[in-house]
């Protein structure tokens, strides 16, 4: 059993999304999910455990031998991610039985399970296999369940935003197709192992630098870095509540592990920023996604909609921790990747309650509910301080290895930068605050009582998660930690 | 052998990547270019199948035959890209597929299946 964890990470959700088909009542489908969730969940703890202990674990499928066959490569930084990932799934499909109750139409409950568990299985795959082909078909399998979940959504717009992401996103994957071709055109290998041991002997080639730069692009276009970033907030503004708190935490993480995975394991360090401008280019477009997307984010009547330009300046300050280059800056972009997943699925969440309550989560809609629904509105309150990066929260922790990695290589005006990015994130939280507190409820709102509890719970257990990791570090930064060491260690 | 020939010979023996690159800017730039959601698609798989096209001809040796164990063939394609190239179509099925059906639940949704119009509508004034 134990052997054969990597495998079960993956496959008991996909088995587990058609079964839902067959057992069709919504409350069981319901439960079911959350079981399939929940042990997948304790899979990747499993999975972590042995890693941390005994180091890498390889899986080789149908007893194949690696590179001839498909191998499943679990080192220190993919335990970390399925951890993040599982535990994210988890927590929000807690939520999704009263969350789709208003926001997904009754007939359609059975399917929207179906596709969150497949959706899940993708970016699974994509995390746990050691194969550069095999990550293209997870992808595909997450992407193409990522489009129809936002389309469940009932306002038209989702419709149309789920229509452009899924332009965007083909195109993406196709980038990674054509990149991975011309890997295996020059190397005639598929397994990420082996490439990153033949790639640095061809690396001065053109094929090579295309390929970088096709994989890289499309990796970008998945990940919504600045300027890429177009699909994500209409995508994430129009999907149903569980749906964007699901993918907000999840789905750009798994783009950037495969940014990190491609530059350091496959292509290899020399090759991605010493030959390449990659260093230069990504600070550039980090910064300035951080500016951009945060100035946007003050503008936004729409909450979910503010939330979502916030989403892609925390990209930003991924990209800045990961364009350093040094042990520090990748634990911070690891430590962000974990923290930032904990709050924004917090936050969309709660944005989820709001819309559950009240109807529409349209600033003007907030005023007043800081009385009306007191723990949801804390909740938001925590979850945005933890956004700015105050002390406590787990926003503070990953800002301050950003910040000594920084200090470290002596770039003290991108340091400058970064905390005046935090300034902006102040504003739009404050916003909401302002709204929410200091303002008059609206005279024809009625009678708006507290989110269900079946939202309050999984809301506080990811704040008190915020709080927690805020405080104590060591898990966190301990396994942040040892994955880059091991990343600027000897390849993967 | 003068510069002309060199050129030519680049130029024809690299035929197949010619009609790749051709096929691939075709396809993107419709899906760039037109606001009709079916061009779109149409143009997204003009551009999914160049890489198809890319894969297939990758694996492709001149002088060989499928991979067909017989006594008196000695030289072989290289079947795995196109064997990996079956699940891409199979993926680029299904995305055309669900970009279909999107475009379906649009026309039924706002009555029209141009960009301009749906995003005026979106964003009155």
């Amino acid at each position: 059993m134990i052997a054969h964890l990597p495998i079960l990470q993956v496959i008991v959700p996909l088995i587990a999304a058609p079964l839902c088909l067959i057992l069709r009542r919504a409350h069981l489908v319901w439960l079911f999910a959350l079981f399939a969730s929940g042990i997948a969940f304790l899979t990747s703890i499993l999975l972590l455990q042995q890693v941390m202990d005994t180091g890498t674990i390889v899986y080789e499928l149908g007893g194949w031998e690696a590179p001839w066959g498909i191998e499943y490569r679990i080192d220190k930084l993919n335990a970390f991610l399925l951890l993040i990932i599982t535990m994210i799934s988890t927590v929000v499909l807690m939520a999704a039985k009263k969350g789709i109750e208003k926001e997904i139409s009754s007939e359609k409950h059975t399917l929207f399970y179906v596709l969150y568990l497949l959706s899940l299985t993708g970016m699974l795959g994509i995390v746990a296999t050691g194969d550069a082909f095999n990550v293209f078909v997870f992808l595909e399998i997450s992407s193409l369940s990522a489009y129809a979940l936002i389309a469940l959504g009932n306002d038209r717009r989702a419709l149309w935003a789920a229509y452009q992401y899924l332009i965007m996103g083909t195109i993406g994957a196709t980038f990674i197709l054509i990149g991975i071709g011309m890997m295996y055109q020059m190397t005639g290998t598929l397994n990420m192992e082996d490439l990153s041991r033949r790639l640095p002997e061809i690396s001065q080639t053109r094929t090579v630098f295309a390929a970088f730069a096709f994989v890289i692009v499309g990796i970008c276009l998945k990940l919504a870095l600045f300027p890429l970033h177009l699909w994500l907030p209409n995508a994430y503004s129009y999907a149903p509540s569980i749906v964007t708190a699901f993918f907000a935490a999840t789905a750009t993480k798994v783009a950037i592990y495969l940014l990190i995975r491609f530059t350091f394991s496959v292509f290899g360090l020399t090759f991605s920023f010493t030959t390449l401008p990659l260093q230069t280019l990504f600070i550039v477009l980090g910064l300035l996604g951080i500016f951009v997307a945060s100035t946007t984010a003050i503008y936004q009547q729409n909450v979910k909609r503010l939330f979502a330009y916030s989403s892609i300046a925390q990209i930003g300050y991924m990209i800045v921790g990961f364009s350093i280059s040094s042990v520090t800056g990748l634990t911070a972009t690891l430590l962000h990747v974990f923290n930032h997943a904990l709050m924004k699925s917090a936050l969309f969440l709660a944005l989820g309650a709001v819309m559950y309550r009240v109807g529409s989560v349209d600033l003007k809609h907030f005023h007043g509910l800081g009385r009306q629904m007191p723990l949801t509105m804390a909740a938001i309150v925590v979850g945005g301080l933890s956004l700015i990066g105050v002390p406590l929260t787990v926003g503070f922790v990953s800002k301050w290895y950003l910040l000594l990695a920084l200090i470290e290589q002596g770039w003290w005006p991108v340091a400058v930068l970064v905390l005046l990015g935090s300034l902006l994130a102040i504003i739009y939280v404050w916003r909401i605050v302002e709204a929410a507190y200091f303002k008059p409820p609206l005279a024809n709102t009625g009678d708006i009582k507290e989110a269900p509890l079946q939202y309050l719970i999984p809301i506080w257990i990811l704040i008190l998660a915020n709080i927690y990791f805020g405080i104590d570090t060591r898990l966190t930064v301990s396994v942040a930690q040892a994955a880059s060491q091991s990343l600027f260690g000897v390849g993967l | 052998m003068d510069a002309g020939n060199d050129w030519a010979a680049a130029f024809f023996g690299l035929y197949n990547y010619w009609i790749v690159v051709v096929l691939m800017m075709v396809g993107f730039y419709i899906v760039i270019a037109h606001g009709n959601l079916i061009k779109k698609i149409i143009g997204l798989t003009i551009f999914q199948t160049s890489v198809f096209i890319y894969y297939i001809s990758m694996g492709n040796v001149d002088g060989g035959t499928a991979p067909i164990l017989a006594d008196n063939i000695s030289q072989y394609s290289n079947p795995l890209p196109h064997v990996l190239i079956l699940t891409a179509i199979v993926v680029g099925i299904a995305t055309t597929a669900l970009g279909l059906a999107l475009a379906i639940r649009i026309k039924e949704s706002y009555g029209t299946i141009e960009e301009e119009i749906i995003q005026g509508m979106d964003n009155p004034g």
